[in-house]
């Protein structure tokens, strides 16, 4: 699925082309710290619990191979569980997160298993299928508020202590969270259990022939990348204070695949990069109304024939570095 | 007037035939979905808008032509599935060699490229359409009221898609269309134009999917979102019957479409999952779906 990056260990590299990853993420560590200063805060951190989604979505459909067109789901109700749990029940915000998270890996453990069990398109359907049922039940239970969704969530004070109703310790924690489950993402893929996921992606046959259990491992990385998506979901519900059907619903799904799509499938950056720009198109185009969704369609078909790489993946083949 | 299982039988044969006629769409929608993605190896996530797009189009030769309900069963397949083959031309010509998922997430943007434009022009509301006078009233079975346009569109989807299976299964057309599903470079040998057969085929499975969109305008409003909501739907039928098969197809929507209407008799607020939990079981027990054959 992904476009093969020339590899940079072919020829003698030079030291910045060996540590591009490195420069990468202190460009991108510096520039959000920077960035509350010159811009919005509140749409920095939004963005950020998008780029954290659709990288945790990357670690599947980048280094897997599969595509997963039902990621709402986890996103989605690890926002209600979260909201629901600071709201009804007084946890403290990084209770809230847990219990969505929670909920993220226990809906994906279960998704999961069940949606492995057939490969490619089959596999797309299955978890666009499943994540609809889900939406139905947020849809019909109580707890979840229905079309109103679950409104006023309390950010709270973190650890009993900090009051997050201060945007810039809100801020701080919104960048903890999205550097830890990014460098997370970064460690899994450069592990040997990230070894044999990219075996598993360029020829599934032959890693069962070499006696890997490809099941367990393609069933733990769907966990792993559900559950990183609840930790977004989770974070975004306590920032912008409200879990709604929007969060869960069939759009959500298509909306981190084109952020994936468009910063570049299979790279590490590519998911922030793009889920900043389509975040940043929404925001700037929102006067546009339902065009936003056309433009939305046209991103997607401009992106499949012309510019499968991404903007990161594109950029990275220029300089033949990975990024 | 009488009671099975304490439920009132009108209450029961209603949503029967309910179910029955979501069967129908479900049926005629995988059926175009299997005979794409046997020739283009596409899965058409545009199909729901282009299911929507026929019923768009018989409202709109209603509304502006005043052409009525028989001849837009004809024109708006037509119409539609001539867009469909534009669409096979422009776009998904260029994609064939890549992976599957590249076609999926191609449709999928045309999908919302055509449900945002619809939603511009017609707005989210549902638009009503009229019934002919030929097809209002309906037969009264004692046990039951029969709204004589319900019949009509099971009976119309049934004959369409065993017309749909005899064509293919059992003529010279389709059998060229099967072996080139098998073996497309053997049969370009034998000199039979099979890039152009896959445009045909596109267009033939988008034109099922604009049918489909004409009988339903009648049932539900027209609106630019009845597309996406059952497209996933029939997406759960597919994997439930797999796609090797033509008749596993309808068998398996029509099925899903009666369990369907029986389950909103006796377990309501089930109606919603109640395919996505059969699809849940099938996956459980027999993975590569109750018609299909292993890849």
């Amino acid at each position: 699925m992904t476009e093969r990056v020339a590899d940079p260990m072919t020829q003698q590299p030079s030291l910045w082309r060996q540590q591009s990853e490195t420069i990468g993420f202190v460009v991108m560590v510096v520039a959000l710290v920077v960035a509350p200063f010159v811009t919005y805060p509140l749409f920095l951190m939004q963005a950020m619990c998008f780029a954290l989604f659709a990288c945790a979505f990357n670690l599947l459909i980048g280094y897997v191979g599969l595509l997963s067109f039902g990621h709402a789901l986890y996103f989605g109700w690890a926002s209600y569980l979260a909201a629901y749990s600071a709201k009804a029940w007084g946890f403290t915000p990084e209770f809230a997160i847990l219990t969505g998270t929670a909920t993220a890996a226990l809906c994906g453990f279960l998704a999961g298993a069940l949606a492995i069990r057939r490969q490619g398109i089959y596999f797309a359907m299955t978890t666009l299928a499943f994540a609809q049922m889900m939406y139905f039940v947020a849809l019909r239970m109580k707890f979840t508020g229905g079309e109103d969704g679950i409104q006023a969530v309390p950010r709270g004070y973190l650890f009993g202590l900090i009051d997050l109703r201060n945007e810039s310790a809100m801020y701080v924690v919104v960048l903890v969270i999205f550097l830890a489950g990014f460098m997370l993402i970064h460690r899994i893929i450069n592990s040997p259990f990230g070894e044999v996921l990219k075996a598993i992606r360029e020829n599934e046959t032959r890693a069962i022939s070499l006696g890997y259990k490809t099941d367990r491992y393609k069933l733990l990385a769907f966990v792993l990348s559900a559950t990183l998506a609840g930790v977004a979901g989770s974070t975004k519900a306590i920032l912008v204070q409200i879990a709604s059907l929007t969060d869960v619903n069939w759009p959500m799904s298509g909306e981190v695949v084109l952020m994936s799509l468009v910063g570049g499938l299979g790279t590490i950056f590519g998911p922030v990069a793009g889920s900043f720009v389509i975040l940043t198109l929404q925001y700037k185009l929102s006067f546009l109304g339902e065009w936003l969704l056309v433009i939305q369609g046209v991103i997607f078909v401009a992106c499949v024939l012309l510019f499968r790489r991404g903007i990161v993946g594109e950029i990275a083949n220029r300089l033949r570095i990975r990024l | 007037m009488f009671e099975i299982f304490g439920i009132p039988s009108t209450a029961l044969f209603g949503q029967l035939l309910i179910g029955l006629i979501n069967g129908s769409f479900y049926a005629l929608l995988s059926l175009g979905l299997a005979v794409i993605f046997g020739m283009l190896n596409i899965i058409n996530f545009t199909h729901g808008a282009q299911f929507m797009l026929g019923a768009v189009a018989a409202y709109m030769l209603l509304k502006f032509t005043g052409i009525g309900y028989w001849s837009a069963l004809i024109l708006a397949p037509i119409i539609v599935g001539a867009i469909g083959i534009l669409i096979e031309r422009f776009f998904l010509q260029w994609i064939y060699k890549l992976d599957h998922l590249y076609g999926l997430l191609l449709t999928f943007g045309l999908a919302l490229i055509v449900e945002g434009v619809s939603r511009n022009y017609l707005g989210s509301a549902g638009l009503p359409y009229t019934l002919p006078e030929s097809l209002r009233g309906g037969q009264n079975l004692g046990f039951m009221f029969l709204p004589n346009y319900r019949v009509w569109v099971i009976v119309a989807s049934l004959s369409v898609c065993l017309g749909t299976w005899f064509l293919i299964e059992r003529t010279r057309i389709g059998a060229y269309l099967r072996a080139a599903t098998e073996n497309p470079t053997l049969v370009r040998a034998f000199g039979i134009n099979v890039p152009r057969m896959i445009t045909l085929t596109y267009g033939f499975g988008v034109a099922l999917a604009a049918f489909a969109g004409v009988m339903a305008a009648p049932i539900y409003n027209v609106s630019p979102n009845m597309g996406s909501d059952l497209i996933i739907v029939v997406f759960a039928v597919v994997v439930i019957g797999g796609m090797g098969s033509i008749l596993g197809a309808v068998l398996s929507g029509f099925g899903l479409g009666i369990i369907e209407g029986l389950t909103k008799v006796f377990f309501p607020e089930a109606s919603n999952t109640v395919v996505f939990v059969i699809m849940a079981i099938v996956l459980l027990v027999r993975p590569a779906g109750l018609f299909g054959r292993r890849a």
